[in-house]
């Protein structure tokens, strides 16, 4: 959003590049390190949302449009992989049958299918921008939640549940939590990774030129519909991964994951860690997951802290605690 | 084909596009002054409705009362938030807006979830207004009458202050350009304070219709204020007219998808939206 605007140009790009590899080598030692601190079950999850964060702020972040639903991207791959990974493929009409998928096939399918989800989702949505743009997504969000309730392979309410982890490649058996963990951990980097090289390339600066100011990029010729729209589904593909992961680590696949209210807190990740940063995403991920599993027992304070957490990012700390950090090292490099 | 059962849904469509209209209509009247989505909105429709349960359980103040009372409550809370938050954010993106709004909704939705549980809370029908008409091809309720009728003159009278007195037309104005307003010596912070405090009156005012129909939950409003963002975007922010007809077009074909399809009736509205995206994105009222 416009405010991050001047943050990133009147910089030195070689301080640049050398902070992102130093916090990046700083991100991956901690996530190497992980397990010997917390549970690898719930690590795998903190990786999850953090890759699901992380896709979300690639629309936000450098594309500037703020998605209310993707909830819909995270929730429905999760019930793709769960249900490919437990029932496997039967298409009655052509007489297909396919037993159920060992789980890397499985999250493939389910990221594919979401990301024709996202292109559907997306040419729509990108008809309308700024607040109508979240609007339509979360009115998008919502139909995909009533489907889900309705459809027969959800299960409904109860969800798909008890979903075979399996053996990772045949090799790897993801029963070990510890196996799982550095099986998500692949994911995780993987999608990092895939997000920083989309960024740093000619895309992501013509994206960046969009979200600064769009009728100019029209004037130098730039399609920008298609910029949007690419950006749109590479998100929502992400965060299928982010979903598909989850419905791994998790075994499950629920209605938890397509509610809106899910929408509402990757958009908190965000914001808490800072939008358009890139590590942002990761910490806000890191601190709104813990303080769900810690404060699990309060109820509905849990909600009323999201909502003051909200609050205070929006009225007093717009860039986030990455953000914040950032410019602070910034300001400490160039006195003045 | 069953005509009780058909004019019965009927009926539940023109109630629930009441509340599309009088919800979407606020949110209209926000928008046009302040640029932001009020995400709070379902959450001070619920407010409204607690409000009218607290009012007659605690100060054995009924039905009318609550009618006058409510939205003067809610719409200064309104106040507040605008002059201590919105107010704050109107050199930035728009999308602040929205966030801002989006956690208060989350607060106020915890608290009173916190406080009352997710059961709902039985809010008794005035007796006035109690009783069942005989048309000859259905039963219409007095209360349900009643809730259409009332909402449909608040509708049309909100469209009359706004399109054709002198307060609507410096409201107008002032959608097109504040600084000129205020230049002209209207105080226009004032009036957008008041004009958010009456966005806000509306969807409280609202939540007193729905409270002996519905019962008063705490996220009674949460899921349908969705709807309503659907209803925004089919019948587009432009004009206030076009709100109030969207709103209730779209309630009676919520109603008869009920009757004909049932299976489709709560994603009905989300399905006309994506169609209308698609012929028309900028809205049927809406302009560009």
């Amino acid at each position: 959003m416009s405010e991050q605007a001047g943050d990133h140009q009147a910089h030195d790009p070689s301080w640049e590049r050398r902070y992102e590899r130093n916090a990046f080598i700083v991100l991956f030692v901690v996530f190497v390190a992980m397990p010997a601190f917390i549970y690898p079950r719930f690590g795998s999850q903190l990786l999850c949302f953090a890759l699901f964060a992380c896709a979300f702020n690639l629309l936000i972040g450098f594309g500037g449009l703020l998605s209310f639903g993707h909830s819909m991207f995270f929730g429905m791959s999760a019930y793709f992989c769960a249900y490919l990974a437990k029932s496997g493929l039967a298409i009655g009409a052509i007489g297909l049958k396919i037993p159920p998928f060992p789980v890397e096939l499985a999250i493939v399918g389910a990221v594919l299918a979401t990301a024709v989800l996202g292109l559907v989702t997306g040419l729509l949505a990108i008809k309308r921008q700024g607040i109508y743009f979240a609007m339509i997504t979360l009115a998008l969000a919502q139909m995909v939640y009533f489907f889900c309730l309705q459809a027969p392979f959800t299960g409904g309410e109860d969800g798909i549940q008890s979903v075979p982890r399996g053996k990772a490649l045949g090799l790897f058996d993801l029963n070990d939590p510890l196996v799982m963990y550095y099986f998500v951990f692949v994911i995780f980097f993987a999608g990092f990774g895939l997000i920083h090289r989309i960024i740093h390339s000619p895309f992501g600066q013509v994206l960046k030129a969009i979200r600064e100011n769009e009728p100019r990029a029209i004037s130098l010729g730039y399609r920008t519909e298609r910029y949007k729209l690419a950006a749109f589904v590479l998100s929502a593909t992400l965060a299928g991964l982010a979903g598909a992961a989850k419905a791994i680590v998790a075994q499950n696949a629920s209605l938890t994951d397509v509610h809106w209210s899910m929408s509402g807190e990757v958009v908190l990740m965000t914001l808490l860690g800072g939008m358009g940063t890139v590590f942002g995403p990761v910490v806000g991920a890191l601190v709104i997951i813990s303080m769900q599993f810690y404060l699990a027992e309060l109820g509905s304070w849990v909600t009323i802290t999201q909502g003051i957490i909200f609050v205070v990012c929006v009225l007093a700390f717009r860039r986030g605690i990455v953000g914040e950090i950032e410019a602070w090292l910034r300001k400490r490099r160039k006195p003045g | 084909m069953n005509t009780q059962a058909l004019f019965g849904q009927l009926l539940i469509g023109l109630i629930n596009g009441s509340f599309y209209a009088l919800l979407s209509l606020g949110l209209a009247v926000i928008f046009g002054l302040l640029n932001i989505i009020n995400f709070t909105h379902g959450a001070q429709y619920m407010i409204g409705a607690f409000v009218a349960y607290f009012l007659l359980n605690k100060a054995g103040l009924g039905y009318w009362w609550a009618l006058v009372i409510t939205p003067f409550a809610v719409g200064a809370l309104g106040v507040i938030i605008e002059r201590t938050m919105l107010s704050r954010l109107y050199k930035l993106d728009h999308l602040y807006g929205l966030l801002l709004t989006f956690g208060l909704a989350l607060i106020f939705e915890g608290a009173f979830h916190h406080e009352f549980g997710s059961a709902g809370l039985p809010y008794s029908m005035p007796e006035s207004l109690q009783g069942v008409q005989n048309l000859g091809f259905m039963y219409l309720p007095n209360y349900r009458a009643w809730v259409i009728v009332a909402s449909l003159a608040i509708c049309i009278t909100t469209w009359f202050v706004i399109e054709r007195t002198k307060l609507g037309a410096y409201l107008r104005a002032a959608t097109e350009n504040p600084s000129l307003v205020q230049a002209f010596g209207v105080n226009v912070p004032r009036m957008i304070t008041l004009t958010y405090g009456a966005g806000v009156g509306l969807a409280a005012l609202a939540g007193v219709f729905a409270a002996p129909i519905y019962q008063v939950s705490p996220l009674m409003g949460s899921s349908l204020i969705i709807v309503v963002f659907a209803v925004v975007v089919i019948g587009g922010m432009g004009s206030i007219m076009g709100s109030i007809l969207t709103g209730f077009g779209l309630g009676i074909i919520e109603g008869l998808t009920k009757y004909f399809y049932p299976q489709a009736s709560s994603t009905v509205i989300f399905v006309i939206m994506a169609i209308v995206l698609m012929i028309r994105p900028q809205g049927l009222f809406g302009q560009r």
